[in-house]
């Protein structure tokens, strides 16, 4: 992987301080969510010890501050995953219309396990737990985007595609500049 | 047909951009309010219509609203819980996306009756692309003088913003939230203080539901009496229920509070009856903490009664033969399911979910996943249907916060009405082996 530099951009670093004033006076740390979400996007999917104390540089707090957040949270990857991170639902509603068919078929699909990311860097699978898409089970989610109702062609569909795109798929990737 | 208050307007195209929505009413709550109506007006408007909180405690909300300290000089904050992560539900998710204004509408004519000058939506982090729609709905109120400084031209100035997770869903607790909010783990507070008292910042803070804060709407245009009509005794209004699961027609459907529970099932204006015309077995009712009841007990209660979608009617009998209404995440389970693999599914969401603060949570949830893991697979012990018994038992009440007795209702619910079927996993795993628990994509594919 192409070592990225741990520094945010002028356009970025102006809507870090944008974000900070949506909190009181002196409770600038209340932004460290947010902020986290856009240094994983920003420094390849993850969040490497030198991005967190980056962070931690940013909103003037202890990195231990930005540890203990980044490994409460499940969205907050500490190691490196594939460009595509593909969060498939295993709760109730998704098991029972087919949620372990749609792991086992990736599993097969791609040649690795649940947990593990494919030689080329594309794609990690990982199980996780119920989205809000109870009702359009079984699902996953990849990046910003939910895919629903899923049969195995469409799974199939769906890594094609990312595979033709070639992108790191981040839940930030949806325009983020003008949100978070 | 029953009465619809949030979301009536759900299929009219466009009705998630200000201009719209304003054209089928909306905003008419907060010009009525802040023109019309003190701060304590709508206060008691919203004690008169009965609401309860629609995030799964059904505390009343008028109740709630009063609780919350004034203090000279200190700020109030509202705070909506738009968490939403207990396993069968997405009304929220639903109503953010598809008519955000109401969820801002709420925001804004429920911080003119708390005084809060700001307010914090605090939206689970999947729901990047929700979030990204409210901001969108934000800005848009914005530019249109709703939010901001002399809102219509009144005294009353409020700014509203979101602020995403990072995947947690003991978050969705009101303290843990809070937590959250000020850049921390999830870790709940210890109650009191609560947070009408001490809440974000240490600032008095009411945290509602998106549900709830949407409803307080209906609620100022047509007054607390009128609200207070709809629905079933002390079960007023309406609720959102998402379901999920063996039904033809999952979904998001807004319900008068009342409805029999066997016609929300088996209507066509619901779900549509079981897929492939199977048996219906069992029932979680209010979101994955709630006790599951099998089919009998669920359409009818121990008395015969046919039992209705409301916080009463899905309570009675307690725990031996009832449930709760809880967040409104309906899953149905048809005769093929199995109740142990699914309750495994539950076991293992509470052990991952746990925050670790309280031993009974952290320690007892994950010995019930580890059961239930081997019971599944075969290798279950008789003796382990008593020990679940008993380590669910010392989980509920002796934690911090509810996520504990949260995780111990479904296991107990479970063995208390099927454990016949745990002992078949015990005494006959070779029959269990090459049986398939759940539909494949294939079969509901072709369904
Ligand atoms: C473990 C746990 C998870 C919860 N998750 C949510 C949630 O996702 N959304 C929600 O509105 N309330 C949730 N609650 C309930 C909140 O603590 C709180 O009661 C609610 O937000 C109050 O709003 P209401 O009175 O409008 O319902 C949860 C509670 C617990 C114990
Ligand atoms: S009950 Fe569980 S989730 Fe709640 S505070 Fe204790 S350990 Fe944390
Ligand atoms: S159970 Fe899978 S999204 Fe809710």
């Amino acid at each position: 992987m192409a070592q990225v530099e741990i520094k945010f951009n002028e356009e970025t670093l102006a809507l870090v301080h944008k974000m900070i004033k949506r909190y009181p006076e002196g409770k600038h740390k209340s932004a460290l969510l947010p902020i986290l979400h856009i240094a994983q996007a920003e420094f390849g999917g993850w969040l490497s010890p030198e991005t967190m104390d980056y962070v931690a540089s940013i909103l003037n707090i202890k990195p231990i501050e930005v540890y203990e957040v980044a490994s409460f949270y499940s969205m907050y990857n500490l190691k490196p995953v594939g460009k595509c991170l593909l969060e498939v639902c295993r709760t109730s509603s998704c098991w029972t219309r087919g949620a372990e068919d749609v792991v086992k078929h990736l599993e097969k699909k791609l040649g690795i396990k649940e947990g593990e990311t494919t030689k080329d860097g594309m794609f990690t699978i990982k199980t996780v737990e119920c989205l809000g898409s109870c009702g359009t089970a079984p699902m996953l989610q990849c990046g910003a985007s939910y895919h629903e109702n899923l049969t195995l062609e469409k799974v199939d569909k769906i890594v094609e595609d990312y595979r033709a795109a070639g992108k790191q798929r981040s839940y930030t990737d949806m325009d983020y500049k003008n949100t978070l | 047909m029953g009465k619809k208050l949030l979301i009536h307007n759900d299929k009219v195209p466009g009705i998630a951009t200000l201009d719209v929505y304003r054209q089928h009413g909306g905003y008419a709550s907060v010009e009525k309010a802040l023109k019309t109506m003190t701060p304590n007006d709508v206060l008691e408007e919203v004690k008169k219509s009965g609401l309860r909180g629609r995030g799964g405690a059904g505390f009343p909300t008028g109740m709630k609203w009063s609780f919350l300290a004034r203090p000279e000089g200190v700020e109030r904050y509202l705070v909506c819980n738009a968490d939403e992560s207990e396993p069968g539900t997405f009304k929220d998710r639903y109503l953010m996306e598809v008519i955000p204004h109401a969820l801002i509408e709420g925001m804004i004519t429920s911080s003119y009756a708390l005084g809060a000058k700001t307010s914090y939506i605090y939206i689970r982090g999947e729901y990047f692309y929700v979030a990204r729609i409210v901001e969108k709905a934000i800005d848009e109120a914005y530019a249109a003088g709703l939010l901001g400084k002399n809102i219509l031209g009144t005294d009353f100035s409020h700014d509203c913003y979101v602020q995403v997770g990072g995947g947690a869903y003991i978050c969705g607790e009101e303290t843990a939230l809070l937590e959250s909010l000020e850049g921390k783990r999830g870790n709940p507070r210890i109650k009191p203080p609560f947070p009408a008292v001490a809440g974000v910042w240490g600032c008095p803070t009411v945290v509602n539901n998106v549900e709830t804060i949407a409803a307080v709407c209906p609620i100022i245009n047509m007054g607390g009496d009128e609200y207070a009509k709809i629905g079933i005794g002390r079960s007023t209004g309406t609720k959102l229920i998402s379901a999920s699961g063996h039904i033809n027609k999952p979904g998001v459907y807004e319900i008068e509070l009342g409805l029999p529970v066997e016609e929300f099932i088996y209507s066509e204006e619901y779900c549509g009856g079981i897929i492939n015309g199977r048996k219906l077995k069992a029932v979680v009712a209010g979101g994955s903490s709630v006790p599951i009841l099998p089919a009998e007990l669920i359409l009818k209660n121990d008395k015969g009664e046919p039992r209705l979608m409301s916080y009463e009617s899905l309570s009675e009998g307690g725990f031996a033969t009832g449930t709760m209404l809880g967040s409104g995440g309906f899953i149905v389970y048809d005769e093929t399911t199995s109740i142990v693999k699914n309750l495994y599914t539950f076991a293992r969401f509470y052990h991952h979910e746990s925050c670790g603060q309280c031993s009974p949570c952290r320690e007892g949830t994950g010995w019930m996943e580890k059961i239930l893991h081997r019971i599944v697979e075969g290798h279950g012990k008789p003796s382990d249907i008593d020990l679940l018994w008993d380590i669910q038992r010392k989980i509920e009440g002796n934690t911090i916060c509810p996520l504990g007795d949260a995780a111990a209702w479904p296991v107990a619910s479970a063995i208390r009405h099927f454990r016949a079927e745990f002992e078949e996993y015990i005494n006959h795993p070779e029959r269990i082996k090459d049986v398939k628990h759940y539909y494949s994509v294939h079969q509901l594919a072709g369904a």
